[in-house]
């Protein structure tokens, strides 16, 4: 049984604990609404994008398309971009991606295929290194970045451009978190390369266009930028999501602490009333004894 | 008058033209095109230049774009710019930066291919320079 003294002290403790979860909590919703705004803010490109590259797609016959579109034949090498964020504190968040991508990549691994990885955010690399040890073939890091900008996102594009372009993989798969809504964060993995254009070209572009310099050549800049902007887009969604994640995962902390103090202070009030019976017991029968 | 059309300039982190103009100019890669309503559909690459768009009152605006791609069709024009500000807002050290990257691309080139395109870009750049200079 813990003494008065050592029950206050947690009391203490844990209401501290509560106050930084409490804290954290609204930081997280702060930024939140900051991360949505830049997902949304960046939805217009990436929508048109998909619309002019469906179009562009269109015009080339599969023969001129580039290789990032029409892959190297063969699936024997796997490239995983694995995205997660760089902080913890965010309940099942990271581990739910890199979990995912542990899957895809020990599922490979039994095929006989060769999986390399590249992570991005610190989270990623700590949960996947030790499995995958050997296979991890580079390390992004935004720890210092505050505000995810295009230039991130294209930086780590054309390292898997480059990758491809050197014949280091065939098939690249990208594992993010996919926001749906606060407290739902779907990890989700997708196939940048070979590039699947979709058939979703628009009605409205049954125009017959004109091409400058020509449709090959539109197609060999447009899919490099394409595989940037679903980067991009999938940092930027990750960070929504962690943010999400970590709101929800404060809220519950901040709501078992308050438990715990409601739990802590009853037994606190109970013993100090048994320490008051005693003494009182104590005080009768010795005033009885005389 | 001019008919006007739907004008739309994106970067990759946000919307930031959606309008109706009567003219936009538009650095193609090929060549500098003025696009009006009605325009035959057109699918470019841009260089790095500046769009100049005018409104049904006449008055213009300008903007600077980095390379990006023009969707053009008879009622509306779409560029997806790499990046893209209005002209006054162009911070000059970041264009100083990009021709210094772009020397160091041409000084880099490994074959004659990258070459030409690293040194199109710069002589791009250095234009782009002198007229921002030009407009302040």
């Amino acid at each position: 049984m813990p003494s008065l003294k050592d029950l206050k002290i947690r009391i203490a403790s844990v209401k501290a604990t509560q106050k930084i979860t409490k804290a954290m909590q609204m930081v997280a919703a702060a930024k939140l609404r900051r991360a949505q705004e830049a997902a949304e803010a960046a939805r217009p490109y990436s929508e048109r994008m998909g619309a002019v590259l469906a179009n562009a797609a269109q015009m080339v016959s599969a023969s001129e398309a580039p290789a990032l579109m029409n892959g190297t034949g063969r699936d024997d090498s796997h490239l995983l971009v694995v995205c997660t964020a760089e902080r913890g504190l965010c309940g099942g968040f990271n581990s739910s991606i890199a979990r995912l991508a542990r899957d895809h990549a020990r599922r490979l691994m039994a095929e006989g295929k060769t999986v390399k990885i590249i992570t991005v955010g610190r989270k990623g690399f700590d949960a996947l290194r030790r499995d995958f040890a050997n296979q991890i073939a580079e390390r992004v890091d935004l720890r210092e970045v505050r505000q995810i900008a295009f230039s991130n996102a294209s930086d780590i594009a054309s390292n898997v451009i480059e990758r491809f372009g050197a014949g280091e993989f065939d098939v690249c798969t990208l594992f993010y978190s996919e926001f749906k809504s606060v407290i739902s964060q779907v990890p989700t993995a997708r196939q940048l390369i070979p590039a699947s254009a979709g058939g979703e070209a628009e009605t409205a572009g049954d125009a017959v266009y004109e091409y400058e310099p020509d449709a090959a050549d539109i197609l060999n800049v447009l899919i490099p930028r394409n595989i940037a902007v679903q980067i991009f887009r999938a940092l930027l969604e990750n960070v929504a999501g962690e943010m999400g994640a970590k709101m929800s995962a404060m809220d519950s902390a901040t709501r078992n602490a308050g438990e715990m103090i409601e739990k802590l202070t009853l037994s606190y009030n109970r013993q100090r009333q048994a320490q008051i019976t005693k003494e009182l017991i104590e005080i009768i029968s010795g005033a009885e004894a005389l | 008058m001019a008919d006007s059309f739907k004008f739309e300039l994106v970067s990759p982190e946000r919307l930031l033209v959606s309008e109706d103009v009567e003219s936009v100019v538009v650095p193609g890669s090929d060549g500098e095109m003025t696009v009006m309503a009605y325009h035959a559909p057109v699918m470019s690459t841009l260089k790095p230049g500046i769009v100049t768009t005018t409104k049904t009152g006449g008055q213009t605006e300008r903007y600077v774009v980095y390379g990006g791609f023009a969707d053009i069709l008879p009622d509306g024009c779409t560029l997806l710019a790499e990046s893209a500000t209005t002209v006054s807002e162009v911070d000059p050290n970041d264009v100083t930066q990009r021709i210094q990257n772009a020397r160091e691309d041409v000084t880099d080139a490994k074959d004659a291919e990258t070459k030409a395109d690293a040194e199109a870009m710069l002589s791009h750049l250095e234009l782009l320079e002198k007229a921002i200079s030009m407009s302040r």
